[in-house]
């Protein structure tokens, strides 16, 4: 078993008065893929975007509890959330590029990191863009617009964008659900890439893409996490009856 | 009553009523055209008004409108789009601050622009250029008259509205996707804007700053007082001299001239020239606006 990454503990989180996550606690093992899986407004989105504090920007968010990252709670008082989101990096369901250069995309986080020196550019977009498997299909339109590519393409763009900023963890929303199957398939197999260097994080509705790409799996049902264990236990040997009946397809 | 009797009735009432609109348009255009077309020519456009204004050109009208119109934008445009990223971006929705900055701009908004006149004469010139005269000029009346600078400030008053809510509107078009694709990659909220929300707001800004622009070019009321000339034989040098406008000269050609029968002619070409000024910003503008709608979808 790898080292914990993220530890959460006892997270609470409400919009207004309603409870959306109840009494969250679980280890995130470093280097690994954890799936989080469960049915729509089961609040895995929501747990998510409480571990690089994208909630924040949502009024009438209130939050109990830790998210500890790296052996410092997140929601502490002091904590720089903009540096915090530099470290914990994150991929949206819909692809969500600049209308700016396939360059500039990439560039747009070392620049605002303060880094504008040409060459030190260049390196960072190749070096980024080859991560995210994508540098042999855009070497040559740097400077076309981003949106010029197709949305798979776009994915990976967004991709290669986050792990320009060099994060340690990434979250990722969905990333594929808005893709035909061969984009999809470079999408999880670009995952089992990643997952060398970083922490990945994934949301997914598909009960296969989590069986295949995650080493560990979270249920979510109702704000809670019902289970939470190896994938392939998981898939194999669910312990509680609702995932048992939620990853053989009786209600989802 | 049958119902298709009345279905029928609406729809002639309605058509009538937009024929009615379409036939004052086209009276409005073959009006000017006719009487301004034949008089309109290089000499008219680059030369200064002769005789009492009979004869001769608009040249410096035209230029006193140009100037003035860019002194207002330079002072409407930041500030309104200023003022829009605030609304925009920072004010929540339920704030005491933002709700009194709304309902000023609706208000600033129906203000008739005789209103804006004599704000600009009683706070521009009254208070703030006699101070300066005070101040800098040992009392000696420099600022404390009617000048293209105070005129361009009053205008920018009356403009400032079109300016905000153009701007807004453009900022509310950029998707949330963007804001948080940003975000979370460690951009500041202010990076964001700097980065992302202004780059992508430009045509909202460009429609914000020609819709002001045109507004602007027409209105003669708020420079009435503030700036504008009868006839000047030179142009403006400085930002204390006064300066003739478009709007301005044909108010007085049709109710000032001492032969207003000789000036007809001016009168329709400056109107002309005036429509043709206005209509073409406009048409920029609904282009620019399409554009933004279209990315909406």
């Amino acid at each position: 078993m790898n080292d914990i990454k993220v530890k959460v503990n006892d997270l609470t989180l409400h919009y207004g008065t309603n409870p959306a996550l109840k009494n969250i606690s679980m280890e995130i093992p470093e280097k690994m893929v954890t799936a989080f899986i469960g049915p729509s407004g089961c609040g895995k989105s929501t747990f998510l975007r409480t571990l690089n504090r994208m909630n924040d920007l949502i009024d009438n968010v209130k939050i109990e509890g830790e998210v500890i990252i790296d052996g410092l709670n997140i929601y502490e008082k002091d904590i720089d959330v903009v540096n915090l989101r530099k470290r914990v990096g994150m991929i949206f369901q819909k692809s969500n590029p600049f209308a700016k250069s396939v360059y500039d995309n990439v560039a747009f986080g070392p620049r605002i990191n303060g880094i504008s020196h040409r060459n030190k550019l260049d390196e960072i977009v190749e070096y980024s863009l080859k991560q995210a498997a994508i540098w042999d299909e855009v070497k040559g339109r740097l400077h076309n617009s981003a949106l010029s590519l197709s949305g798979g393409q776009q994915q990976r763009l967004c991709i290669a964008r986050t792990l320009a900023v060099n994060p340690d963890i990434i979250l990722m929303d969905e990333p594929a659900s808005a893709l035909d199957p061969i984009s999809t398939a470079k999408i999880e197999e670009l995952i089992q890439e990643l997952k060398q260097q970083y922490t990945i994080i994934i949301v997914t509705h598909n009960m296969q893409q989590a069986a295949r790409t995650s080493d560990f799996t979270a249920f979510f049902y109702l704000g809670e996490l019902v289970e939470f264990k190896k994938t392939e236990v998981m898939f194999s040997n669910p312990s509680k009856r609702q995932t048992e009946d939620y990853i053989s397809g009786r209600f989802g | 009553m049958n119902r298709n009797v009345k279905d029928t009735i609406v729809e002639s009432v309605a058509g009538i009523s937009v024929l009615l609109i379409i036939f004052i348009i086209l009276s409005i255009l073959a009006i000017t055209i006719v009487g301004g077309w034949p008089n309109l020519n290089w000499t008219f456009l680059s030369e200064f008004p002769k005789d009492g204004m009979t004869k001769g050109g608009i040249f410096p009208a035209i230029v006193g409108t140009a100037v003035m119109t860019l002194i207002m934008a330079v002072a409407a445009v930041p500030f309104g789009v200023i003022t829009a990223i605030y609304l925009a971006e920072y004010a929540s929705e339920k704030s005491v601050f933002a709700k009194t900055i709304r309902f000023a701009v609706k208000t600033l908004a129906v203000v008739p622009s005789i209103i804006f006149g004599l704000f600009g004469l009683g706070f521009f010139i009254g208070f703030i250029g006699k101070n300066m005269d005070g101040i800098f000029n040992g009392g000696e009346l420099r600022w404390g008259q009617p000048n293209i600078l105070w005129a361009s400030l009053t205008m920018a008053l009356l403009t400032l509205p079109v300016v905000i809510v153009s701007v807004e509107e453009a900022i509310r078009t950029i998707p949330k996707d963007m804001r948080e694709a940003s975000l979370a990659l460690g951009a500041t909220k202010w990076q964001t804007i700097r980065k992302v929300v202004i780059p992508g707001s430009v045509s909202g800004i460009l429609t914000g700053t020609i819709l002001a622009v045109s507004r602007g070019a027409g209105e003669v009321a708020p420079i009435l007082f503030t700036g504008a000339a009868y006839f000047l034989s030179d142009l403006p040098h400085s930002l204390s001299d006064q300066f003739m406008s478009l709007g301005y000269h044909i108010y007085i050609m049709s109710t000032q001239s001492s032969n207003v029968d000789a000036t007809l002619p001016i009168q329709f070409a400056t109107t002309l020239v005036l429509l043709l000024l206005t209509f073409s910003l406009n048409g920029i503008a609904v282009i620019l606006r399409y554009r933004i709608r279209k990315r909406e979808k």
